[in-house]
Parts: structure tokens; sequence; C-alpha cells
């Protein structure tokens, strides 16, 4: 009685730091200190389980907590800034891997103990929705990881009647779901469903493209809350409650945004016709036959020296060709010379929500000057030059002109209204929505081709001799 | 398990999961990567379930599941505290001048070291 006393006075301890940890990530002058309370809070619950009275031996769990951080510790300090979006994905598929071996283990020990009837049906739903949810994002988010690191192909990979049978299977594993909360002794379905889950998570991957993966991984953050929190309904445990629910809203929140952000529903995103506009997009985009601009190092140098205001554009290119370092450096130039530098930041900039405003936090640009989409867009048409750094469909006038362009009615940032644009290419390749971009080609655009971490070298020196 | 015990689990996951939405629809997002490295370390509470099978001595196979378990989970609390707070460390606000010394604005938003 008093040591399981000790464990639930714990858990509401940190159920309470959880909360003030996420409520402190609404500013960030509050974060940091927030989320080490966070981690305080962490250290009382599991310190705090060690006291329950149904725990026998430690060694297990010795062993488990020690590899756990081994593993751990350099996925946290480690792991570059820019490599952040493969970062979360693996992170989402050790968590969720955790839950789903729970729901199975608990699941085959209620079975074990006293046979079919061990388990009740609220409980049966709970550890069904666990691991439905749990299997299903650790390979699924496995998969998102492959594609973000090269591993496995970035393209979307389609068939014939893939949406068909992928929505088929997934109702075959609901109405497997559902046959359990009937029948909970029926082990064997328990188990396929675990396995299609687990296929599941693959083939749903499959048809995503790299431009999806912020909608991805927010959706994963969802799922892996949902199986936190259907663990804690199966183990009586509310903190797990708390948590999961905690998550699944963040995963929620940000799947709306980023889909808001590209301008799909959230059905659309939910039901895998992701990449499925962009095997129309080839034919669309009007600019056969125009001819974009180039520009010289030195021109360019010479309108950033003397532009009084200049709003930079990141996109994933920046974080492909790591060169965060070296915008920073060209924005301390320019305000050198007196200019005025502001960061626009798209939501679906980059492979996942927010990306971009790390990489250019790690240069130690203070974040007064990210700005959001909506709070930069009126500033365009002050700006002297909008230097484009790696972003492609974000800056895409098609969005607002075009009504057949398959990312027609997607916010865009209003570069065109600059008095010249200068974007940073590796070449003329599409972006990753496969789209031709009118942008290119306008009258006051200049490309600058190249790696932009070249580029940007260039032009750094450049600037030292204006 | 009794339906009184059901239903309290309900509430709490109603209100933790409003709670969460009204705080979480006003994070920034500025702040949106840490905000989905954060949820994911404190998701992996799981570890103490993950504990509890892992100790419980119910037969090897649940010992086993239970310690991967115990690892994994681990590995997101240790691996993903220390990720959102070197990110949350990097974030600071602005020191004034463009031409401020980068010292100084180095420990403008580093106050917890």
């Amino acid at each position: 009685m008093g040591r399981d006393t000790i464990v639930l006075a714990a858990y509401f301890v940190s159920s309470i730091l959880f909360i003030l940890g996420v409520k402190s990530l609404t500013h960030p002058d509050t974060a940091r200190r927030g989320m080490q309370m966070a981690a305080l809070g962490m250290i009382v619950a599991i310190v705090g389980t060690l006291f329950l009275h149904e725990i026998v031996t430690f060694r297990w769990i010795i062993i488990g907590l020690i590899v756990g951080s081994i593993v751990g510790y350099p996925l946290g300090m480690w792991v570059p800034m820019t490599a952040m979006p493969e970062r979360i994905a693996i992170s989402h598929t050790l968590g969720s891997l955790a839950a789903a071996l729970v729901g199975i283990a608990e699941y085959y020990n209620a079975y074990q103990l006293v046979g079919g009837t061990g388990v009740g049906r609220p409980m049966m739903a709970a550890l069904g929705l666990e691991v439905l949810f749990g299997a299903m994002t650790v390979t699924g988010s496995f998969m998102a990881c492959g594609k973000l690191q090269g591993f496995v192909t970035e393209k979307s990979v389609t068939y014939p009647f893939q949406n068909e049978s992928n929505i088929g299977m997934f109702a075959i594993a609901v109405l497997m779901f559902l046959y359990l909360i009937v029948a909970p002794g029926a082990q064997l379905v328990f188990y396929a469903m675990a396995t299609l889950a687990t296929l599941l998570g693959v083939l749903m991957v499959l048809p995503i493209g790299g431009a999806d993966m912020p909608v991805l991984l927010s959706l994963f953050n969802a799922y892996t809350g949902l199986a936190a929190a259907a663990t804690g309904f199966a183990l009586n445990n509310y903190v797990l409650i708390i948590t999961g629910a905690l998550d699944g809203a963040s995963g929620f929140i940000l799947s709306v945004a980023m889909s808001k952000g590209m301008n799909r529903s959230f059905t659309n995103v939910l039901f895998g016709a992701f990449g499925s506009g962009t095997t129309a997009a080839g034919a669309v985009g009007s600019a056969e036959g125009l001819a974009v601009k180039p520009i010289t190092v030195e021109d360019a140098a010479m309108q950033l020296a003397y532009a009084r205001t200049v709003i930079i554009v990141p996109g994933y290119g920046m974080a492909v060709a790591q060169c965060q370092h070296q915008v920073r450096e060209l924005s301390d130039l320019i305000e050198r010379r007196g200019g005025e530098v502001k960061f626009a930041i798209h939501p679906v900039a980059g492979r996942m929500p927010g990306h971009m405003n790390v990489l250019l936090a790690e240069v130690d640009i203070p974040y007064a000057r990210l700005y959001g989409m909506e709070d930069i867009n009126p500033d365009f048409n002050q700006a002297d030059v909008a230097l484009v750094i790696g972003a492609n469909d974000v800056v895409n006038p098609a969005a607002r002109d075009e009504p057949g362009s398959p990312i027609y009615g997607m916010p865009i940032l209003n570069v065109e209204e600059a008095r010249s644009v200068i974007v940073l290419k590796r070449s003329m390749n599409k972006g990753f929505a496969g789209i031709e971009n009118e942008l290119f080609y306008r009258d006051k655009t200049f490309m600058l081709f190249g790696d932009a971490k070249d580029s940007l070298g260039k032009l750094i020196s450049e600037m030292k001799n204006v | 398990m009794n339906t009184v015990i059901w239903f309290a689990q309900l509430y709490i996951a109603v209100l933790a999961g409003f709670v969460g939405y009204q705080m979480i629809a006003r994070v920034p997002p500025l702040l949106h990567t840490p905000l989905m490295a954060a949820t994911n370390a404190i998701d992996a509470i799981t570890v103490v379930g993950a504990m509890v099978l892992a100790g419980r001595g119910h037969g090897w196979l649940a010992t086993v599941l239970g310690t991967i378990a115990v690892a994994s989970a681990m590995s997101n609390v240790v691996g993903g505290f220390l990720i959102t707070d070197r990110m949350l460390a990097m974030f600071r606000p602005d020191s004034g001048g463009t031409a401020a010394p980068k010292t100084v604005a180095a420990t403008n938003g580093r106050g917890a070291h």
C-alpha cells in the first residue's frame, strides 16, 4: 500500500511537470527551462516505478535502461541539426516499438495466465488500438527515415490499385480489431492484425514523396501519441494517458497546420492520396520556350550590398547543402553595410515543421528575425532583394495564378513582389512537386546556379570586396 | 477492471486532450520542430509500462519483449530530452544592434547555464 502510494504520487508529479513543460513551449524564452522540468518529471516517473510491488526482478530493467541510454545519447547529442527530420522519424519508430511490444506482451500474458477469457473487452480495445497504431508507426516511420536518409528512394513509388489495396488492407485491419473486441480470445486474429499493421506501415509510406514528409512526420507524431494513450488505458496508468493525449494533440495540430500549408485536406492526408497529384504534374507549367536570366556572382553581390532590405527565403536546399553558416555570414555582411535582413519561413519549408527555424537558430540568428508566412508576406513589396536559397514550390506563383496546377491554392511567399529576386539553385530541375516554376522566368528574377554552399561562399568573398 | 475505472480513464484522456490542444495550438511555428522532439521525449513515458513488463517475471517471452521495450523507450527519453534541450538552447532573442558582439548575444538566451 505504502509503496504503491509512492508510485502514484510520482506519476502525479510527473504528469504536472509534463503539462507545464509542453505549456512552456508557447514561448522560446520559457521553453528550455520548462522542458528541463519535464525531464525531471521523467526521472521522477522512472524512479517511482521502481517502487512498484509488481516488480520482482530489476536485472532486465537495469539492462534495458542502460542499453537505451547508450543508444539515446548519440541520438541526442551527435545528430546534426540538418538531419533533424530523420532523427525525429527514428524516434517515432523507437517510441511506437515500445508501445507495440508492451501491447503484444500484455495480450500474450493475459492469454497465457487466464486463457481466452483473461482479456476483457475494454482492455482488448485498448490493446488493439495500441498494437494497431504502434505496429503501423514502427515500420512506417522507419520507411520515412529511409526516404529522408536516402536508403529508400525518396520518390513516390506507385503501382496499380495502390490506394485501393492500401485502404482495403486498412479496412481488414480495422475489422480484425472490431472482431477482437467481440471475441478477445481470438489469438490468431490478434497476431494477424499486428502483422498486417506492420506491413501497412511500409505500404502506406511507399507512395509518399519527399515534399510530403512534413505531413507524414506530424501524422506519425499523432499515431505514437495514440499508441501511448492506448497503453495507458490498458495498464490503467494515468500519466501514460495524459502524455499520450498531449502527443496526440500535438501531432494532430501539426498535421492540420502542414496540410493547410500545402492546401491539402486532412482526409486526403490521412488516406494516403499523397503524391497522387504529381503524376499529372509534368504537363502543367507554361514556361515552355522562355529563358531564365543567369546572374554573375559579382552582380548578385552588388545587388545585395546596396539593398536596404533583403528577405532571405530558405528551403530544404539549405538543409541539404548544409549552408546555414554561410547564410548567417552573408546576412552579417549585408547588415554591416546598413541593410536590413529578414528571414521568411514557409510552414512547409524543409522536410518537417519548423526545421528552417532550428537551422537558422543554430547559427545564432535571433528568432525575432525569423518571420512566418503571414507576417512576412506584406513586407515583400518593400524589399529590394528576395534571396531564395533552395526553396522552390513554396515560392511558385502557379499556386496562385494557375487553377490547373497541382499546387494551386497552396499559400505561398510573395517573393515576386520584391524589387528583384535572386534564386540560388543547383540546376533547372523541377521542385519536388515536379512542377515548372514560373518565378524563375520573370523579368526581375536572376538565377545564380551552382551548389548553394559554393555560391554563398563566392557571394561572401565578393561582398567583402564591394 | 470495472466500468468506473474505464470512465475515469476516458475523462482523463478527454480532458488532457483538450488541455493539450489548447496549449499546443499556441505554440508558435518557430518552435514546431522542438515541439515534435519534446512530445516524443515525453511520450517515451511508455518506459514505465515496459519496466513493469520486464521486471514482473511473467515468463521469458514477456521479459524479453519488455526489456527491448525498455531499451527503445529509454533511448527516446535520453535522446529526446537531450536533443530538445540542444535545440531550445539555440533560440535567442534579438540582442538589439546588428553589430552586437557575439559573446553577449550568446549568453543572452542561455540563462540556464
